[in-house]
């Protein structure tokens, strides 16, 4: 999975087999697969980590200003970015859609909040003393790192199941299916008495490390939990899709036939693109019962799973930064809609059906415009103004 | 054994539900080779609008054509004024386009209506009648049974005996060839998206009241059960649609029915839809897909 760039760069159309170039077919074989320009030199993972790095670090920085709540806020948007980061890999950069991803997200935070309670259970606890100075015992600091890792294998696991049936479907079939799934699995968890209904299962989460001291607030912490995790997904996702998966997810993309004929395997293809992007997905889920504290349908309804669709489209698909965008959007917009709506001064019944069905409105309508007007998202729209701002100061140089 | 037979009469009449919106699905899948995610949302409207009318004017069946009416309407509105502009060069956009019209709808409809259930009315006596000791149906499931029985028989009329139906099939097989004869092709789909609006009112208006009632999120389930039906029928075959509507309202009700845990019934349905898709990943009346390159 973490193929570096040097391999990545290297010219994929050797694997061509040796056929006459009057086929047009193999003229698409080409086509799909000549590898990209790039004028970067050096390693790609090299220059994805010093990228990771210094973002961390300004986000780090960014926690010590914010106010407490929104510090929270942040470590959701971190939660969703990783669900929307594996979601665009799949649905934009492989062609295959799933409507069922908060599903992979609950398989991850229910398998992350059982393995976390289980290590409690087992005896993984610290004594820690208490703000009135009195011992009590916490669970092990380390524990949320397993349960986490564990939450993820699972929803590999998950993905992996789910990516086999999807290898053979195509279009509305696997949007059938995915939607089923999206719509069974937190079906399930009000089904079976482990997972406590609609209460769900409540996380024994360790307190935040002693050693940042008593004052340090605990949003603080879980906000440097969910950037860590947000960073690492994403810089692994990025060495991903440079390298010759990536290369492969888009060839099969644009035209099956052609990827087949250049000596990959659809199905192989497809596979590894659904079970990253679920493995990305179920971490986002292990974040969000870290943040909730607490397993419950409620966090990956099906309704979630059609918010990620439309983050990553308004985001721009099939690119990152679109998937950061849409995080952002499908975090910061509905908050920003509620406090416009409380500062507006209409009667509270009208107030309370515009808090609710606003945000809904505006998410619908920007789906259809974006996707009609304008399929590149906010990142083409951002790379289109940095482009006319760049066009602004090179033309008094040239003339 | 009368406990199967009451299972099945009462699953048939599910199924003949879920039959009829599955058909709905594949009208448009056929028309226009677009899932028609929004199906639930502009038959929920229709739904709601003929709840409006009842209530002012205390006549069910005013409202029942206000449903159909509006179902027209609105099918004929979300494809001039939103899927018309979709671009065929991505499947996915479609789907999102759609998405955005269900969350527009439901958006309206949480603002006028709000978001708690109303009772919707059902237009005959849901007693089960008895023949002999054995439950079997009540007058609504035979009211059910005759609505859908009506539209399908409409719908195989249309496409068989008609002009418009033949040139509705003409436009939807190929659009090129159809539009150098003469043929409409746009206006021809607009209709084919009227009629199966149309048609998902009438299924709407048929469900509601067998299930906890008015909601603008009431008909989500019910698009997933019937997208699942035309899936396993295949989504090309208004036969398949049929059966495969059937056949899930039988699942599940036997599920149901027979384990008591309503909570498995989705579950079910899921293992029918991946168990018959891992078989024939076209559906189950599918044609042999001739290798496309």
């Amino acid at each position: 999975m973490s193929t570096t760039g040097q391999r990545g760069t290297t010219a994929q159309t050797e694997q061509n087999p040796a056929a006459p170039a009057t086929s047009s077919l193999l003229g698409r074989a080409l086509a799909v697969t000549a590898p990209a320009p790039s004028g970067h030199r050096g390693s790609t993972l090299l220059r994805h980590l010093i990228v990771a790095v210094v973002l961390v670090a300004v986000l780090i920085g960014v926690t010590y200003v914010l106010p407490q709540f929104q510090n929270y806020q942040l470590a959701t948007v971190l939660a969703y970015l990783c669900a929307t980061a594996g979601l665009t890999v799949l649905v934009g950069l492989n062609g295959q859609i799933s409507l069922g991803h908060a599903a992979i997200m609950a398989v991850g935070g229910y398998t992350t909040a059982f393995v976390q309670n289980g290590l409690v259970s087992a005896g993984f606890t610290t004594t820690q003393k208490s703000v009135f100075g009195t011992p009590i015992e916490t669970p092990a600091g380390w524990t949320i790192w397993v349960s986490l890792l564990v939450g993820m294998l699972a929803s590999i696991v998950a993905g992996l199941l789910i990516g086999l049936a999807a290898a053979r479907l195509r279009g509305p079939y696997l949007a059938g299916v995915t939607l089923a799934v999206g719509v069974v699995v937190p079906g399930i968890t009000t089904t079976f008495k482990v997972f406590n209904g609609d209460q769900g299962v409540a996380m024994k989460t360790p307190p935040k490390p002693a050693s940042l001291g008593a004052s340090f607030p605990i949003e603080r912490w879980q906000a440097w939990v969910a950037i860590l995790i947000g960073a690492v997904v994403m810089l692994l996702l990025a060495n991903l899709i440079t390298s010759r998966y990536g290369r492969s997810f888009r060839a099969v993309r644009d035209d099956e036939v052609a990827a087949q004929l250049s000596g990959i395997s659809v199905a192989r293809t497809q596979i590894v693109a659904f079970v990253a992007s679920c493995a990305a997905a179920g971490l986002g889920g292990s974040l969000f019962v870290f943040l909730v504290r607490n397993a419950q349908p409620g966090l990956f309804s099906l309704n979630l799973s059609l918010y990620l669709i439309l983050a990553i489209v308004l985001g721009g698909l099939g690119s990152l930064a679109g998937a950061v965008w849409g995080a952002l959007f499908i975090v910061y917009v509905p908050y920003l809609l509620e406090r416009l709506g409380e500062s507006v001064s209409a009667s509270p019944a009208t107030e309370q059906r515009l808090t609710g069905n606003l945000p809904l409105a505006i998410f619908g309508l920007a789906l259809i415009l974006v996707t009609i007007l304008a399929p590149g998202g906010i990142q083409n729209l951002v790379r289109r103004i940095g482009g006319w701002l760049r066009g602004l100061t090179r033309r008094p140089a040239g003339e | 054994m009368d406990r199967f037979i009451f299972l099945t009469t009462d699953g048939l009449s599910k199924g003949a539900v879920y039959a009829a919106f599955a058909l709905s699905l594949v009208l448009i899948w056929r028309a226009a080779r677009i899932v028609n995610f929004s199906q639930g949302a502009i038959a929920i409207a229709s739904a709601y609008l003929a709840y409006t009318t009842t209530v002012h004017t205390g006549s069910y069946w005013l409202g029942f054509l206000v449903a159909i009416v509006s179902g027209l309407i609105l099918g004929v509105l979300v494809e001039r004024t939103a899927m018309r502009f979709v671009s065929h060069e991505r499947p996915l956009d479609s789907v999102i386009v759609a998405l955005g019209v269900v969350l527009v709808i439901q958006a309206i409809l949480g603002f006028f209506y709000g978001n708690e259930f109303r009772p919707a009315q059902a237009a005959f006596n849901r007693e089960i009648m008895r023949i002999g000791s054995v439950a079997m149906l009540s007058q609504y499931d035979l009211f059910v049974f005759a609505a859908v029985a009506l539209l399908v028989a409409l719908l195989a009329l249309l496409f068989a005996r008609t002009r418009v139906g033949l040139r509705m099939r003409a436009s939807a097989f190929a659009p090129e060839v159809s539009r150098l004869l003469g043929v409409n092709v746009t206006r021809m789909t607009t209709l084919g998206w009227a009629l199966a609006a149309a048609a998902g009112a009438l299924a709407a208006m048929l469900i509601l009241p067998t299930e906890l009632g008015l909601h603008p999120n009431a008909m989500d389930l019910v698009f997933v059960t019937s997208f699942t039906a035309a899936v396993v029928g295949g989504l090309d075959s208004p036969q398949g649609a049929v059966i495969g509507g059937l056949a899930v309202g039988l699942i599940l009700n036997y599920v149901t029915g027979y384990t008591e845990r309503p909570d498995l019934a989705q579950p079910a349905v899921l293992v029918l839809l991946l168990v018959v898709l891992l078989v024939r990943p076209g559906g189950l009346f599918s044609g042999v897909a001739a290798r496309q390159v």
